[in-house]
């Protein structure tokens, strides 16, 4: 084994793990954003409000993230004259479905969020005379998404792991770099090695950040003693 | 409406292959699972100190980089190794008796086939989180039931067999589906290894009949069947198994 490698190919490394990261957060924060509405919609009882929603998220968890990708990088062409438009780059169809993608789990991690309210706290809500949106902007919505929270750390790693199919469509995240490195240097081991070291490290960060929030957040769920 | 162009045949074998290597990765998942979290509960400071390191480290790396690292990586290491033992063997030999051949005393080319590699990898991968999942449902047994039956007399394979396995099936069984239904769409992945799986016959169709979007659409659905049908299958043994609890 030749780690020596690594010395010549960091900046590309450096390079990939930038892509990783800027895209995996901004796909959490605009799935986050069309996940609550989602979520919201999933909980309703028209049948025109759930159906759509429900759809939504039956689609995009019963199916491979690579597929979502493979989808819309490729099968797009098909349906829309795809020449000159952002459809054409990789960044962006990988982005868009890494969007969708989230979106439907973090919809449904917050659907169970809500469902999962103590009945008290909206009863008290509306005791006080509370609208609709009044009770979801100051009650339901802060309470619940707070206790998503873990559920949600687990999605946004999964997110992060998820990301690496990227690197398939010639987009240079740290998986693509990898692959780069390893077929420049024919060193499989050592290239895929440094990727998932990355990605471990990242993870770490990650659940260590998770877990500063959910001490701040969360505190008032901590049980006494 | 809906026109496969004479690849239906293919998609279907495809269809097979996904399935085949989930099932067999899962069971290798489930025998990593079982051991691993044992290993996790075990006295034995070595053996929760390996069980650990497996199950973050592998929690912690994506399962595509996983992949690729096991299968391009591991198949150079074993035949580097391969390599290594058959010079030194031959020197050996060379040393003792200086007309002694140039011998291949093991095959000096192993080329691990992909669906091989798919299985030991997912089914490595998915291990971690079968033995998290496993530890949690062995906690959740009652262990006065376990000392009940060591004072019955049982040895600890027959307690494990009577007592533990049972009970802990019903703890299990909704995180087990969970890596199941993860498990079974990581398999798309194998594609990008080269296996002659569902994905890669379409994209393989995709590219030869121009209709990128039907195939992948169509082979989208065929996960979305299996998913479906795990799902309400897993409902139905859940019943089955919490029969006596309602």
């Amino acid at each position: 084994m030749d780690f020596s490698i690594l010395i010549e190919s960091w900046p590309l490394y450096l390079e990939g793990f930038y892509t990783t990261v800027w895209m995996v957060f901004v796909a959490l924060v605009f799935g986050l954003l069309i996940a609550v509405p989602i979520g919201i919609a999933r909980n309703s009882k028209l049948p025109v409000v759930f159906g759509p929603a429900w759809a939504f998220i039956y689609f995009f968890r019963g199916t491979p993230l690579l597929i979502q990708l493979y989808l819309i990088y490729y099968g797009l062409s098909q349906l829309i004259v795809v020449q000159g438009t952002l459809w054409q780059e990789a960044w962006f169809c990988a982005l868009f479905a890494f969007v969708l993608n989230t979106a439907a789990y973090t919809a449904e991690i917050i659907r169970g969020a809500i469902n999962s309210m103590p009945k008290g706290e909206i009863e008290a809500a509306k005791a006080y005379g509370m609208s609709t949106p009044q009770a979801f902007r100051r009650v339901i919505l802060p309470s619940s998404l707070r206790r998503a929270l873990p559920a949600y750390s687990n999605e946004v790693i999964f997110m992060v792991h998820g990301s690496a199919v990227a690197g398939i469509v010639t987009i240079v995240d740290l998986t693509g770099a990898a692959r780069i490195v390893n077929s420049r240097y024919y060193a499989p081991f050592e290239s895929f090695l440094f990727a998932g070291i990355c990605y471990m490290m990242l993870t770490f960060v990650i659940i260590w950040g998770f877990r500063k929030l959910e001490g701040h957040w969360m505190k008032h769920l901590r049980p006494l003693s | 409406m809906l026109d496969l162009k004479g690849y239906e045949w293919s998609l279907v074998e495809g269809a097979w292959i996904t399935l085949q290597v989930a099932l067999l990765s899962l069971v290798l998942a489930m025998i990593l699972g079982m051991l691993g979290a044992l290993a996790k509960l075990s006295p034995y400071r070595w053996a929760r100190a390996i069980a650990t390191l497996y199950t973050t480290v592998i929690r912690g790396i994506p399962d595509l980089v996983l992949m690729m690292l096991i299968f391009f990586g591991g198949q150079m290491l074993l035949n580097d190794s391969l390599y290594n033992i058959n010079e030194w063997l031959n020197n050996y030999f060379t040393s003792s008796d200086p007309n002694h051949e140039w011998t291949e005393y093991l095959p000096d080319y192993i080329e691990i086939s992909p669906f091989v590699a798919g299985i030991l990898t997912i089914g490595f991968i998915f291990g971690a989180y079968m033995a998290e999942t496993f530890r949690g449902a062995i906690l959740s047994v009652d262990k006065g039931e376990l000392e009940a039956g060591k004072a019955y007399g049982m040895s600890s394979f027959l307690s494990f067999y009577r007592i533990l396995l049972p009970q802990m099936i019903r703890h299990a069984l909704p995180g087990f589906g969970n890596n199941w239904l993860v498990l079974l769409k990581t398999t798309a992945l194998v594609s990008i290894i080269g296996l002659d799986d569902m994905v890669r016959k379409g994209a393989l169709a995709a590219g030869t009949t121009q209709m990128p979007f039907t195939f992948y659409m169509t082979v989208a659905v065929i996960f979305l069947i299996f998913t479906s049908f795990s799902t309400s299958a897993l409902k139905w043994v859940e019943r089955k198994f919490s029969i006596h609890t309602r």
